[in-house]
């Protein structure tokens, strides 16, 4: 303190300088983060990606959701409504709860697609309560799209890792593609007035991170991975003999979407 | 699914929409896309009826009908331009397009058939622009010199190649019509991922009533115009367009049935989604108005008039009331088609309800001015090229 106040004294002018200087050099910093430098500074959630600018050949990317893991609580919809500002209705994935009463009637519902968590149980079930579970969903990165054969401007189009994804500045906005796909996981976005949906966070895998939605999932529902990586937990996952499925199958879509302890109540 | 078991949770059992299939994206404007291009195709295949395959009768109407044709196809892009959400783009269909996409091939098959058309009709009124050029002064003799497309050659050798021309262009007009609207088909029947338009049998009934609606819409026009101009009724004409109107609605109606029957014979899973989608929201819109009001009765009325030999003053009565009716039947099909098919979420638990406005951008108001267009273009066709012989200065020269 007696320091300051001395420094304070000699020079009140330059002390004023200084401080405000280190303000603003500071604010600064703050103001121009470098993206790029932060990115690289969070530790690699995906191994081999940084510094591999080729395009993915190699790999082979599939999601895996966890249906007996799931808890419900929407994480993974705030996540994704964040990183992509979705609009309110439209929804990039969901979650759907599912309740099998003793007569084995199925009631699933999906307020708000799940975004609020399911806090609340459903008080409207006639009978006791045999069984239940969440579904979350999102685009199933078919290796035979629908949207992209329907497309008629190539707008939506597959990359060469597999990704199925949409340029913007092309679409037309002629819903084609909302309407051959299966899993309703497409919508037209009001503002860009183009379809939309999910893209398994491509900018994000990109740079070696996962996905939004499974980077939050407290409970490890969410999993992604190369599956050509033998140490990697999907290529486990998909070795070994769990029960593991595709929705849908029978429309030959061959999604890359799987889903562990999917039930057959599941659509 | 046993949905009457529990009452009141019925609706819960059986109502669960994914969250983005709550919206109709497809409403209206696609409704009015198949109608028009119907409309086109089948006032085309009237006319190639009198030009290809040489039925007199339909001498009267055969060259109304390819103005017919051609006002409703100038249209028929003006409901795929309002829904689109960038119409800006629109041309990169044809510039870019994905050949793997049904859709990409409507712009070549549009401006293919639009040229056939257009070309059938400038050869088939050359000589009568020429005639009308001759009698025209100012404004309109530069409009008759550009229809006349330079060539005041009447002579008989030049009709003589004209005709052979004209046979030519309405004889391949029968399969680009045909293809028009098959395709217009198979843009719904080739979404397997709806189990409502997903049938091979989709491109056909399109097809079927495509050539139902563009009768009806002639017999209709073609009454209601002499009429209101005071001009005397060809019946023998209507009762020909009658009796091809009939035959084409049995095959459509047959077709229509067939095509349900067959799903709920075979009863896969797709036949339970429809099921509930035909009993509940489709209920009054398909079995009531689009098959019982408007395919029954027109059914029976339209045999009654062909097997029985009526005066012509019953024809001429009936014939224009029951094309209103078939009018209305190939509409309710188109909307039962479009509309009913998204009712049904992917979810195959539930279904979505819709209901046009007035005056937003694809709702009602739209709908009918794009539907009225057509009527003004012909009206302002007929204005230049004369509908009816009588009316035509080179009317014995014609073909």
């Amino acid at each position: 303190m007696i320091d300051i106040k001395k420094e304070i004294q000699k020079d009140r002018r330059a002390f004023i300088k200084n401080v405000l200087g280190g303000t603003i050099a500071g604010s600064l910093l703050l103001v121009i983060p470098a993206g790029a430098a932060l990115d690289s500074k969070l530790p690699e959630q995906l191994p081999g990606m940084r510094g591999d600018d080729s395009v993915f050949t190699e790999k082979k990317f599939v999601f895996i959701v966890d249906v007996t893991a799931c808890i419900g609580c929407g994480s993974c919809c705030v996540a994704d409504k964040n990183e992509y500002n979705v609009p309110d209705g439209n929804y990039r994935t969901w979650v759907e709860r599912y309740i099998i009463d003793d007569h084995d009637e199925v009631f699933v519902d999906s307020p708000n697609g799940g975004l609020d968590g399911y806090t609340e149980p459903r008080t409207d079930i006639p009978f006791p309560v045999r069984d239940t579970f969440f579904v979350p969903k999102l685009c199933n990165m078919c290796e035979k799209p629908s949207c992209v054969q329907v497309c008629p401007v190539g707008a939506t189009y597959k990359t060469e890792d597999g990704f199925i994804l949409i340029d913007k500045d092309r679409c037309v906005g002629c819903g084609y593609c909302i309407q051959a796909c299966p899993y309703s996981v497409r919508y037209l976005n009001p503002l860009t007035r183009t379809a939309d949906k999910c893209t398994w966070c491509y900018h994000r895998v990109r740079k070696g991170l996962l996905p939004a939605c499974v980077n939050v999932c407290p409970v490890h529902a969410r999993k992604f991975g190369d599956l050509n990586d033998k140490t990697s937990e999907v290529y486990r996952l998909l070795r070994e003999p769990h029960v593991i499925s595709v929705l849908k199958p029978g429309m030959g879509n061959k999604p890359a979407l799987h889903y562990l302890g999917l039930r057959r109540e599941v659509v | 699914m046993s949905v009457a078991a529990h009452g009141d949770t019925a609706a819960a059992v059986a109502n669960y929409i994914f969250p983005n299939d709550l919206h109709v994206h497809w409403s209206l404007m696609i409704v009015l896309y198949p109608y028009i291009t119907g409309i086109v195709a089948g006032a085309f295949i009237v006319s190639s009826l009198y030009h290809v395959f040489h039925i007199k009768e339909l001498k009267p109407i055969s060259r109304f009908s390819l103005l017919f044709a051609l006002a409703f196809l100038i249209c028929a892009t003006w409901p795929l331009l309002n829904h689109l959400g960038h119409p800006e783009r629109a041309m990169s269909m044809m510039l870019t397009p994905n050949p793997t996409s049904a859709m990409a091939g409507f712009g070549y098959i549009y401006s293919a058939y639009m040229i056939v058309l257009l070309l059938e009709i400038l050869f088939l009124y050359r000589p009568t622009v020429v005639a009308l050029k001759e009698q025209a002064s100012g404004f309109m003799r530069t409009v008759y010199g550009i229809l006349s497309v330079g060539s005041d050659n009447v002579s008989e050798k030049a009709l003589k190649l004209d005709h052979k021309i004209i046979s030519f262009l309405a004889a391949i007009g029968i399969p680009m019509a045909c293809v028009l609207h098959g395709y217009v088909g198979f843009i719904f029947g080739g979404i397997k991922a709806n189990p409502l338009w997903a049938t091979p049998l989709m491109p056909l009934i399109f097809l079927l009533s495509a050539c139902v609606s563009g009768i009806a819409g002639i017999i209709l026009a073609y009454t209601l115009i002499m009429k209101f101009t005071g001009q005397p009724l060809d019946v023998n004409c209507i009762r020909t367009c009658v009796k091809f109107l009939w035959g084409f609605f049995i095959l459509d109606f047959v077709f229509e049935m067939l095509e349900l029957f067959s799903h709920f014979y075979m009863a896969t899973h797709h036949w339970h989604t429809l099921e509930t989608l035909y009993s509940g929201p489709l209920y009054v819109s398909f079995w009531v108005l689009q098959v019982g009001v408007f395919s029954v009765i027109p059914f029976f009325v339209l045999m009654a008039l062909s097997l029985i030999n009526w005066n012509d003053k019953v024809i001429a009565f009936f014939a224009p009331l029951v094309s209103v009716m078939i009018l209305c039947q190939v509409l309710l099909m188109r909307w039962n088609v479009v509309v009913g098919g998204q009712l049904m979420s992917k979810s195959e638990r539930g279904a979505t309800t819709f209901h046009p406005q007035w005056l937003e951008k694809e709702g009602i108001l739209p709908a009918i001015i794009i539907m009225v267009a057509p009527l003004v273009i012909l009206w302002i066709l007929g204005k230049v090229l004369p509908f009816w012989q009588k009316d035509d200065p080179a009317a014995q020269q014609v073909g």
